[in-house]
């Protein structure tokens, strides 16, 4: 675990799930700390996204809990634990096609204060919420594509627009599965400086990624896992030479 | 003078536009509704009895009326919007037919026999209730709601994981659409000045669909534009005597194939409306 003192933004312990008899994950306990990057690592099937939909509410566990800011969220109704603070992006990206980036940005953000808003345009009704749109706009480098449906766009693009989405719910954390999947370099690195910006603002990220060099060079602290068993946690060069890790994962890896 | 065949024909209109418009709210939730029938039979009926038996003026009597069929909509919607696709669509038809059968069985007002006694209403009222949920819509189509509303028929998983209540917006959506349709129900009793359960049958249900995708099923103007369509158009296909209904079956069919959203969209609208700046 952390070996931190203060409360976790995201705390998972003892969390156990079974398949149709098969335990996809065995006693899993894990810390995010506030304005932290964690790095979950493993091979396919390791229980890395079962992980992720555990904290979203979309399973619910056998055995444990999960916490965001030490409040119970386990098995919640999925948009309450989104309200809460936790928002996530997918490993085969779900956006809804027909509608525009800056649709995207707007349909994500919370409106608390004022919900019979919600009845007027979109376009003038709620100038704050507009005004975070163009941020996340601009934050994200996607003015020129913000009336283009989701569904036109090309792949690199969709992935931003899945993290702006993310980002527009106002999360405390968020869960990022395989963010730079299918990226080359650059497009990489340039996922890796938003995420270091997105931190520095006080978000806390929990990422899913099989680029180990990535996780290497953007994570605090990572945890690996194996056939849903956590084999190892520690910091990013302890992993790099821990045993267990090079065998389980870097010896299956390229 | 408008004569009264034209009269009665565009009262018909109004009438479908409604009903079309209840269908196209809950389509914006991505369910299909083939029941909105019913929620048409149980306005028509409760504006009967509260004007002809309650003697409650018409307009009071459409609201109270629309907002009981609503929340019958929102109590029916909870357990039905579990179901998805085509489960949902056999389970609002099957609705539609128990609201029929129920009043061919409700003998406190004429059963099979009918009901009648209502005061006939003009055409400007029936469009003036047209005009203003037409209106309506068209404010909500840009709302954040319908941004909402959007998102879920989209991916209903990823708007969970936003934070949007799936639930409610759709029990709402649905709820909404019985309280249009029952407007329309009630618009059809004091414009025809008599109802029987027949007139609230699966086929007014198909009626309202077809309007709405022929019309455009992504604005909620392709209602109007549906529901002018599917009344006028039998009319125009007269000279075409016993086969004019497959002409226009054989029409509704090349219309799905060459245009699938229906015949106004978007970016037809957009050329009528403000054009963007280049």
């Amino acid at each position: 675990m952390n070996n931190n003192q203060e409360q976790p933004r995201l705390g998972l312990s003892n969390v156990a799930i079974s398949f149709g008899g098969i335990r996809a994950l065995d006693d899993i306990s894990l810390a995010v700390m506030p304005k932290q990057i964690v790095g979950i690592i493993g091979p396919n099937g390791a229980g890395k996204t079962t992980t992720f939909n555990i904290i979203t509410g979309a399973y619910r566990p056998s055995k444990g809990e999960v916490r965001l800011d030490g409040q119970a969220v386990t098995a919640k109704p999925s948009h309450l634990i989104a309200r809460a603070g936790i928002a996530r992006t997918f490993q085969n990206i779900r956006l809804f096609g027909d509608m525009t980036v800056w649709e995207h940005l707007m349909v994500a953000q919370p409106h608390n204060e004022f919900p019979l808003r919600r009845l007027l345009p979109a376009r003038w009704a709620n100038p704050r919420a507009l005004r975070r749109a163009e941020e996340i706009l601009e934050f994200l480098n996607l003015e020129d594509v913000k009336d283009r449906t989701a569904r036109s766009l090309p792949y690199g693009l969709q992935r931003r627009v899945e993290m702006g989405r993310a980002i527009a719910a106002r999360p405390k954390l968020l869960l990022l599965d395989e963010p730079v999947a299918g990226m080359n370099h650059e497009e990489a690195d340039e996922i890796r400086q938003l995420m270091l910006k997105l931190r520095d603002k006080g978000l806390s990220i929990l990422l899913i990624e099989h680029d180990m060099t990535f996780v290497m060079n953007l994570c605090d602290y990572l945890y690996v896992l194996d056939f849903g068993v956590m084999i190892a946690h520690g910091l990013p060069a302890e992993m790099r030479s821990n045993p267990a890790v090079l065998d389980a994962y870097l010896g299956h890896a390229t | 003078m408008m004569s009264t065949y034209y009269a009665g024909l565009l009262a018909d209109v109004g009438i479908l536009l409604l009903g079309a418009l209840s269908v196209y709210v809950i389509l914006a939730t991505g369910q299909l509704s083939l029941g909105n029938a019913g929620f048409m039979g149980i306005g028509a009926y409760l504006t009967s009895y509260l004007t002809v038996t309650a003697g409650i003026p018409l307009t009071a009597a459409l609201m109270m009326a629309a907002a009981a069929s609503g929340l019958i909509g929102v109590v029916i919607g909870f357990p039905a919007l579990r179901l998805k696709g085509i489960y949902l669509a056999m389970a609002t038809l099957g609705f539609g037919e128990m609201v029929r059968s129920f009043f061919l069985n409700f003998e406190a007002m004429g059963g099979s026999g009918g009901f009648d006694g209502m005061r006939h209403v003009s055409l400007a009222y029936i469009w003036s209730w047209a005009a203003a949920i037409l209106l309506l819509v068209a404010i909500l189509e840009r709302s954040q709601l319908w941004l909402e509303m959007r998102a879920v028929s989209d991916d209903e998983t990823a708007a969970g994981l936003v934070g949007l209540n799936t639930t409610t917006i759709k029990v709402g959506a649905f709820g909404f659409a019985a309280a249009v349709a029952a407007v329309a129900g009630g618009l059809f009793a004091h414009h025809h000045v008599y109802i029987e359960p027949g007139n609230f049958s699966f086929e007014r249900s198909i009626d309202f669909v077809l309007a709405v995708i022929l019309g455009g099923s992504t604005v909620g103007a392709g209602a109007l534009v549906g529901a002018l369509l599917l009344v006028m158009l039998p009319e125009y296909l007269r000279f075409l005597a016993e086969w004019r209904f497959a002409v226009f079956g054989a029409l509704l069919i090349a219309m799905l194939l060459v245009r699938r959203q229906g015949l106004l969209d978007r970016s037809l609208l957009g050329m009528f409306g403000s054009r963007r700046p280049a």
